[in-house]
């Protein structure tokens, strides 16, 4: 009898698998919140699903239709990834951020196929800032490759405009999304004359015991992280027990949290990451977060990742997938915008400070424009840098500019080999 | 009463040693094969084609394999997700290398490169036994994915260390990369685990699997009656990297079409296809089946059930998944300790009788 009614239960699941509900705007999230990297994956995920609940519950949903959110787990996993891509591609899904550069570089083929817009904000396939090529893909507002090229700008301001001699030492998660700046970094040093030192961690990155031997042994002047989950807090403790002076280590965006710091407590005072958008609660978006989504009950987990790094980083995402389909809706004059649309929407998307200000995020994130030929935006960010006694992010800098030309020259080559092997001419859409 | 003997006399050698000797099991395997190449592409969606079929019938694959190595010749092994990446490495190479050469071949050389590579890990085989070869083939494990992440000639220099699959058609109809349509995909699948399968259960029947058999029951017994340990163990690790590197190709040319070593194939996918294969029963070809479809289609059904039927929150959904399939196993392996198999013939022996017990 049980069985019977589990198996009617399954089979009534076959039939209903994948409504379309025409009505409504879908934004799926492939969200991780189990597994090693589940502690970057909770916040981002609370952030932006709790901004399209802000968006349903005061302005009526985008242009008056209500905003439809799914949520698929992933557990940072490639073969769930594509599980859940399968799942909800034929459900109209309006743009896809899974999170994860392993399951971009598996979707991108997939949604160019399929005509669904992937949205890899600061992660993903660098060369998809070729719009060209990667018709369907944006990374704006910044990829690795501005990321590798920010820190070096940084440090050549730290050094008056000279790193020759340098040497710098790349930490990084030994998967597609560590292996990223490798290039950026090694073109870099050629101009610039330091010495890179990479040095790969295995994925999860709880083992780290002979990297930082490595590190005491060539003893380089900065060392540079590409970390994500609990690679970072182990990362920072090393450092702190060989007494690594934490202001010459630098990490990522995805390396910069309040997860990756507290657990170290004061060992990780001075410790500085990559910041691409504000962090904390004084904006005033946060006055309406509070009234609609946080006091009403309706925020996402356990609503205790409100202001983080990555809440805001989640939080930012969606804002920006929701002036997308704003400006959308505008330029097709269709309130119930399909996937194309929407990719118009991203491929014309114009963030200036006076939108921020006006959406609640004044200075928040940096002011730019998508095109065809560029969907990366500006590739600026600033440096924050933790301070252990108050518990919080500084930014000690303003929005530093990458070498844009000598990414943008080389995102070309990588791009046109893809295309190449793909047989692909490039060509805008629109 | 279902599993009638009566009235099904065999005349010939041949018939009395046929595969499926009972007319009710031959019946239901064609029905079975007939069912799956005729019906199931008309019938199957994308979703459970991508999601639930294909998975099943690659990883199946990769149970078969291991269970020759383990079920049939008592060598055990953790090198599974090693040898699944040299398949897909291999295949990788000859996509990239020879665009032109028709892509069932470059599974097969694929397979063939993997057999050389478990030929190699094998030879410890000869010296030692039992956990100290899993300790060894451990090592596989870990040295192969660290080569495939480390030298940059095996994905061709790519800055990432990504390696993609490129579109491959056969007759015109794209199999692999994105244009490949669920039933093309399901299809080669389909083709590949019949064709082990075939081969599995006509090789473990015949005098070769006789000597696997011989050899894991009791080596120095098998030695004494003739039997060569060294050609007996390198042909069962020989045979089941064919298979295992087989599936490992498919899984990355057909289903994930973009992978990397340490992500797609690391030792979690050993114990994966170990866990099917015990599961399903050591030296059975049906439990090669019956555990690939309890580990790849049990998740998922469960999945959907929780999320998408009865709307709980994906992360205590995967949590309950997790703890469902762990107790699952826990209580298969207590009520049945030689697998899903053995549970089945147990079943075929009570429908003999009934329903007569006696």
């Amino acid at each position: 009898m049980k069985m019977t009614k589990l198996a009617a239960t399954l089979a009534a699941t076959m039939v209903v698998a994948g409504p379309t509900l025409a009505d409504t705007l879908h934004f799926p999230s492939l969200s991780y919140r189990t597994g090693p990297f589940a502690a970057g994956g909770i916040p981002f995920a609370d952030g932006y699903s709790d901004y399209l609940t802000l968006i349903n519950e005061r302005d009526g949903g985008i242009g008056g239709v209500p905003i439809r959110q799914t949520e698929c787990e992933t557990a940072y996993n490639t073969e769930r990834g594509v599980e859940c891509y399968q799942s909800i591609r034929n459900d109209n899904p309006l743009v896809l951020q899974p999170l994860s550069t392993g399951i971009t570089y598996q979707l991108i083929p997939r949604t160019m196929e399929d005509g669904i817009p992937m949205h890899t904000m600061g992660y993903g396939r660098t060369s998809a800032v070729n719009g060209e090529v990667f018709n369907w893909t944006f990374n704006y507002p910044a990829n690795y490759w501005d990321g590798a090229s920010v820190i070096i700008n940084y440090l050549l301001d730290e050094n008056d405009g000279s790193l020759e001699g340098k040497k710098i030492a790349l930490l990084y998660h030994n998967s597609a999304y560590g292996r990223e700046p490798i290039p950026t970094l090694t073109r870099l040093g050629e101009t610039h004359g330091y010495e890179l030192v990479t040095i790969g961690v295995d994925s999860p990155g709880q083992e780290q015991g002979s990297q930082w031997l490595q590190i005491r042994r060539e003893r380089p002047d900065y060392v540079v992280m590409w970390g994500w989950g609990v690679m970072n807090p182990t990362a920072i403790q090393e450092a702190a027990n060989i007494r690594f002076p934490m202001e010459n280590f630098i990490g990522v965006w995805w390396s910069g949290s309040q997860q990756d710091v507290r657990p170290v407590g004061s060992g990780a005072h001075g410790y500085k990451a990559l910041a691409m958008h504000g962090t904390g609660m004084d904006y005033p978006i946060y006055d309406d977060m509070q009234q609609y989504v946080i006091d009403a009950g309706k925020y996402a987990g356990t609503g205790d990742e409100v202001g983080t790094v990555l809440y805001s980083r989640g939080m930012y995402a969606a804002m920006l997938a929701v002036e997308a389909a704003k400006k959308a809706q505008e330029i097709h004059g269709v309130a119930a915008i399909t996937p194309a649309m929407m990719r118009d929407g991203m491929a014309n998307l114009e963030i200036t400070e006076e939108l921020m200000a006006e959406l609640g995020l004044p200075n928040f994130g940096p002011a730019f424009s998508v095109a065809c030929e560029n969907h990366g935006g500006s590739g600026a960010a600033m440096i924050q840098q933790w301070d252990a006694e108050a518990g919080e992010w500084n930014l000690i800098t303003d929005w530093i500019e990458p070498d844009r030309d000598l990414i943008m020259e080389m995102a070309m080559d990588d791009s046109l080999a893809y295309a190449a092997e793909n047989d692909i001419t490039p060509a805008c859409l629109n | 009463m279902l599993y009638r003997e009566a009235g099904d006399y065999k005349t010939s050698y041949v018939a009395d040693s046929q595969t499926f000797p009972i007319k009710f099991d031959r019946y239901g395997y064609y029905i079975l094969l007939g069912f799956a190449f005729l019906v199931m592409p008309l019938i199957i969606n994308d979703y459970w084609a991508n999601s639930i079929v294909v998975p099943f019938l690659i990883y199946a694959i990769a149970a078969l394999g291991l269970n020759i190595l383990i079920g049939y010749c008592g060598q055990l092994s953790l090198g599974t997700g090693g040898f699944m990446a040299v398949g897909a490495y291999a295949s990788y190479k000859m996509m990239t290398a020879f665009p032109d050469l028709n892509i069932i071949f470059v599974i097969i050389i694929a397979g063939m490169v993997t057999a050389c590579v478990g030929v190699l890990f094998g030879l410890p085989s000869l010296r030692i036994k039992g956990f100290y070869l899993a300790v060894a083939t451990l090592a596989a494990q870990f040295f192969l994915i660290w080569l495939f992440t480390r030298t940059a000639w095996f994905y061709n220099y790519s800055p990432t260390g990504m390696i993609s699959a490129p579109t491959r058609e056969i007759f015109g109809v794209p199999v692999t990369g994105p244009r490949a349509s669920a039933v093309s995909m399901y299809m080669i699948c389909l083709c590949f685990l019949v064709a082990s399968a075939w081969l599995a259960r006509n090789l473990t029947r015949g005098s070769l699997g006789r000597t696997w058999m011989a050899i894991r029951d009791m080596d120095i017994a098998a030695e004494i009656i003739g039997v060569n340990p060294l050609i007996a163990k390198l042909t069962a690790f020989a045979v089941s990297s064919f298979l295992v590197g087989i599936s490992g190709a498919l899984l990355f040319t057909v289903y994930l079409g973009a992978a990397e070593a340490g992500e797609a194939f690391g030792i979690d996918k050993s114990f994966l296809v170990l866990f099917m294969v015990i599961i399903g029963g050591l030296g059975s070809i049906f439990g090669a089946f019956a555990g690939a479809a309890f580990l790849i289609v049990g998740p998922v059904l469960l999945k959907l059930l929780l999320v998408n039927s009865l709307g709980w929150p994906t992360d205590l959904a995967a949590h309950l998944e997790i703890m469902i399939v762990g107790a699952l196993i826990i209580v298969f392996l207590i009520v049945e300790p030689h697998g899903i198999a053995a549970l089945w013939r147990t079943i075929k022996e009570k429908l003999r009788l009934w329903p007569f017990p006696y």
